[in-house]
């Protein structure tokens, strides 16, 4: 079970919260213009990545609020967690 | 290859079982080959033995990074069926049940195919109208299962508690053919059988690039072991199959979740079939040597790590102690993990990629074991032919741009 630090709140087990995915997906400005290719993208192509991935987390059983946070994927150890908005913080600065 | 049969078993079995040779050679990789099968799994093993003995493609090897069946097809928890809604999948896997059914005399090795029958539990009203319209479906595509009331399916497992429970079993779908098989045998039988037609099954094999020519097409994998060059690649990866992917700049719409079973301690035979209930998410079923094998859900996010958390396991027991009261007391022995590749349709992805020579077969997600001979099958055509089998035609990768999607994931509204 993963131990999560809510930007807001701190750590908490993962039962509080819910994934939402890859973080910093941009829905296109204009869905009807764009080609079937860039809305699929948009729709189901993931990075899926072995390695750091920038993802999405909701504190649904605390503060409610969507954060994001970046998780090694081969350990599962979180490198960083930050909220909405922020820019990811260079995985080179984090601390392992 | 030694062949098996009641004979020679008795005959090396007198002699106390000398004489048995390895079931298959520890090949080092060769320069090149007519084509590369990247996974030794059951998925892999399976299309370089259907490329071998159907299509007269013997130059063939697997690399393996590890050992072979040693992912999913040693983590999963052997589950046989082919109800599914859609008439390309029900297609598909029913073609996948055909080849299980005459596997072990295919393959001349005991899979230990068991039909004793899949029952799927309904417990909420919805449950139950989606499960009868898998039925009728089914029937209408010449896919048997069969509705059964609650005392019906007590019936045909009488260990299932029907009525003291938070939620009551309404009926449950019945696929008679259905059933399960010994996954490490899988692998085995088909690397044996690959093995005797000349394949190189090549371990501790892992791919770190993918190389391409001038025009694009693939002409050789880098491995661990040196650099092999092919004009055709077949990649059945699993849950790594993102990442080879990449190596050639192909970008598939897949997660990597882990997924969790675990087994219990042996017990003399107690379960005479195989149940499954998608709403309080659980799977059960007893193994020859005796023990509950169990599967849970996927974990919520994605990983590599084939591992996953407690409370995902600790659900599917509390759903099983519900279902069959008398397992409550059961200690488990081993739980573990497997790295599943889901797509947004839960249906998965065969054929070619955009890129001349390279082929996958991924996307299986919660249930690919079942599909195994039928998926190497159609995927061995593919490689053989460059063209899909008219089985796997509709599975494309392009579905998604062109949003013909075969959505199992809407059909039984639940992760499976």
């Amino acid at each position: 079970m993963l131990l999560i630090e809510c930007p807001y709140c701190g750590e908490r087990p993962e039962p509080e919260f819910v994934y939402g995915g890859q973080a910093h997906v941009a829905r296109p400005r204009m869905p009807a213009e764009v080609s079937a290719e860039e809305w699929a993208r948009y729709l189901y192509l993931r990075d899926n990545a072995r390695g750091v991935h920038a993802e999405r987390w909701r504190h649904t059983h605390g503060c409610g609020r969507f954060f994001n946070a970046l998780r090694d994927t081969t350990s599962d150890q979180f490198l960083a967690t930050y909220k909405v908005g922020e820019a990811p913080p260079a995985t080179a600065q984090v601390s392992r | 290859m030694q062949r098996f049969s009641g004979l020679s078993l008795l005959r090396r079995g007198l002699a106390g079982q000398r004489g048995w040779q390895p079931q298959w050679r520890h090949a080092d990789p060769k320069p090149s080959y007519d084509a590369l099968i990247i996974g030794g799994g059951g998925h892999g093993l399976g299309t370089a033995y259907y490329l071998a003995s159907e299509h007269r493609l013997t130059n063939v090897a697997v690399l393996e990074k590890g050992w072979i069946g040693g992912g999913n097809t040693g983590r999963n928890t052997t589950i046989i069926r082919s109800n599914y809604l859609f008439p390309e999948s029900a297609a598909l896997y029913d073609h996948a049940l055909k080849l299980w059914e005459s596997l072990s005399q295919a393959l001349n090795y005991n899979v230990m195919f068991s039909q004793r029958g899949v029952l799927m539990l309904a417990h909420t009203v919805h449950d139950v109208q989606v499960a009868k319209r898998h039925v009728h479906a089914n029937r209408a595509a010449g896919v048997d299962n069969e509705w059964l009331t609650p005392r019906e399916a007590r019936a045909f497992c009488p260990l299932l508690n029907i009525g003291d429970i938070r939620y009551p079993v309404l009926g449950a779908a019945l696929q008679r053919r259905g059933g399960t098989a010994r996954h490490d045998a899988v692998a085995w039988g088909y690397a044996r059988a690959a093995d005797a037609l000349g394949v190189d099954i090549i371990e501790n094999c892992e791919v770190t690039g993918i190389r391409r020519n001038a025009d694009g097409a693939v002409e050789a994998a880098e491995t661990t072991r040196g650099t092999i060059r092919a004009p055709r690649i077949g990649v059945a990866a699993a849950g790594n199959t993102s990442v080879i992917l990449k190596m050639a700049d192909v970008e598939l719409p897949l997660e990597s979740y882990p997924l969790q079973a675990l087994v219990s301690e042996p017990v003399k035979p107690v379960f005479p079939c195989v149940v499954m209930s998608n709403t309080i998410h659980a799977y059960i079923s007893q193994s020859d040597k005796g023990e509950l094998v169990i599967g849970a859900g996927t974990d919520a996010y994605t990983s590599y790590t084939q591992r996953g958390g407690p409370h995902i396991t600790s659900h599917a027991l509390e759903a099983i102690c519900e279902l069959f009261p008398m397992f409550r007391r059961m200690r488990m022995l081993r739980c573990w993990g497997g790295i599943v590749d889901v797509t947004p349709d839960r249906s998965p992805i065969i054929g070619r990629t955009g890129v001349p020579g390279l082929y996958v077969n991924c996307g299986w997600g919660t249930g690919g074991f079942k599909a195994t001979p039928g998926s190497a099958h159609v995927f061995a055509w593919t490689i053989a032919r460059d063209e899909p089998h008219p089985l796997n035609a509709a599975f494309t990768l392009e579905r998604f741009r062109d949003g013909n999607l075969i959505d199992e994931a809407a059909a039984a509204a639940v992760a499976h």
